[in-house]
């Protein structure tokens, strides 16, 4: 970690900076949503997604330790449990997800963005939807059997949410069947609860409980998932 | 006690059947080799063993304790080197030892101490912070078994572990392999070259297409052959003939027209004579 830290940090911070100039700095104050400028609304959105991306991104080093480095056969024959190894990857998926989430904030500064960036409710939201999504990522490895199939995978599913759970525009000014299926991913509800905690706000406890019932599910698949794994 | 033992073990991967109800025994302090061509079926028991492939039928126990029902116990008790160099490149040779320190539960200071002792051990003390990609074929082999030696097993599995690396460094290996044995540890050891397995094993079992053809020692499996060897080499073929005395193959060679050569009997003759016959 201490040898990769300069590339992976600088490596988080390219889409954030670039979604943070593209989308937010050059529509200026004009356009607001509930009384904050876009600016306002995009960085919690951009601190969910990237919980979610960089959560998901463990499922590619997982395969390059598989199929590349084959050290996964190092964690196979060692006298680990299913448990431990899965708990081990989530941890290290949230190690990003922490990291990637503090990278946006200080962006968040530089941008003169002032939100409530401490707020437990943004942060608990943030780790939770990070265990969803590292779990997920976890399980997914472990079925794939090749490096390309992960890629397709993302492709498929962590691409369409980034763009559509809240991230970018609010899910409101959909039509109500698109809200309907919006609200049937996790990250929608992640973007909400941290949204309303950097504003200040406590969200519903239902967001909450939906993530927690969802990372709990993936978790206990990746668990079934690592004896998939064993050919 | 058996450090390993195998009953009737079945493998079956779609529609190729890649170990037959296999069955066999290595006993504890024995070097055994498992010798056999590509795809006979050697890594897959060796896979199977260590957890890293499941079984389709059959039974095997680890120093006593079964490789499924109590796999954590029977971890605990080997060390694995794969035939792939199975370490993270971006790591130094310490870190890459000190984390499979930690996955067998080792104490900091416990760890150091053994990573120390197995470096001098396999004569890279002075390679210890150097990362493992800036490393030769050779020295990350001997990375390989020093880490798989960290927890001090009581069986070592060594999966083709001199595959690829050239004749000086092969031979290095064997010392290395000769040593850990001569300290107690059990070496079960697969591979293709089969005067490496003559060389280093107490014992030996012929695999081939997922069934084994014979165990013994490789004495023993050269004396059922014979003793000397005459290879006669016809047109573009090369016959060889085996005789128990030397003067029956001299009388044999008196009435040769074609080149010859008269030889010791080596196991990889006592292979090609089962090989012939199953």
């Amino acid at each position: 970690m201490k040898r990769r830290i300069k590339r992976l940090v600088l490596s988080m911070s390219v889409s954030p900076l670039l979604y943070l100039i593209a989308f937010g700095y050059a529509m200026g104050n004009e356009v607001k949503f509930n009384g904050h400028t876009y600016l306002e609304f995009l960085i919690p959105g951009l601190i969910s997604m990237s919980s979610m991306t960089q959560a998901f991104a463990i499922s590619t080093d997982i395969n390059v330790a598989r199929f590349y480095w084959h050290i996964f056969e190092e964690f196979q024959a060692a006298p680990i449990s299913n448990f431990s190894y899965v708990l081990g990857e989530v941890s290290a998926g949230l190690t990003r997800v922490v990291l990637s989430v503090s990278v946006i904030i200080v962006l968040g500064f530089l941008f003169g963005v002032k939100l409530d960036y401490l707020n437990p409710f943004l942060w608990s939201a943030v780790i939770l939807n990070g265990f969803v999504f590292a779990s997920l990522a976890v399980g997914l490895a472990m079925l794939v059997k090749s490096h390309a199939d992960q890629t397709m995978l993302s492709s498929f599913v962590i691409t369409p949410m980034a763009f559509l759970g809240g991230t970018f525009f609010p899910v409101e000014r959909l039509p109500i069947w698109a809200q309907k299926l919006i609200y049937l991913l996790p990250i929608t509800h992640a973007t909400y609860a941290i949204r309303k905690g950097a504003f200040g706000f406590i969200p519903t406890i239902k967001s909450y409980i939906i993530l927690i019932i969802l990372g709990l599910i993936f978790f206990f698949i990746a668990l079934k998932c690592v004896n998939q794994a064993r050919d | 006690m058996s450090a390993v033992k195998v009953i009737n073990l079945k493998k079956r991967y779609k529609d190729i059947e890649a170990l037959k109800g296999i069955s066999f025994e290595v006993y504890e302090g024995e070097l055994f080799a498992y010798l056999g061509p590509n795809g006979a079926g050697k890594t897959t028991t060796i896979r199977i063993l260590t957890g890293l492939t499941r079984k389709t039928s059959g039974d095997a126990w680890i120093m006593g304790f079964h490789i499924e029902k109590e796999s954590i116990k029977a971890k605990m008790n080997f060390g694995l080197v794969m035939q792939n160099i199975n370490l993270d490149q971006e790591l130094t040779v310490y870190e890459n030892l000190d984390i499979h320190g930690r996955l067998y539960g080792m104490k900091k200071k416990e760890r150091k101490k053994k990573i120390e002792e197995l470096l001098e051990y396999v004569d890279l003390a002075d390679r210890k912070h150097t990362l493992v990609k800036e490393l030769s074929g050779g020295m990350k082999r001997r990375v390989t078994i020093a880490r798989a030696m960290i927890h001090s097993p009581k069986i070592l599995f060594l999966d083709e572990p001199t595959v690829g690396l050239d004749a000086n460094i092969r031979r290095r290996i064997w010392a290395l392999i000769k040593k850990i044995q001569s300290e107690g540890t059990t070496i079960f050891l697969t591979t293709h070259y089969i005067e490496e397995a003559e060389f280093l094993a107490d014992r030996v079992a012929f695999l081939r297409k997922g069934e084994i053809i014979a165990i013994d020692s490789p004495q023993s499996l050269i004396n059922k052959t014979g003793q000397w060897a005459v290879d006669i080499l016809k047109k573009d073929t090369l016959k060889t003939f085996y005789f128990k005395e030397r003067k029956e193959a001299e009388n044999f060679i008196s009435d040769q027209l074609e080149s010859y050569t008269l030889r010791r009997v080596n196991l990889e003759d006592a292979f090609l004579q089962l090989i012939g016959k199953s």
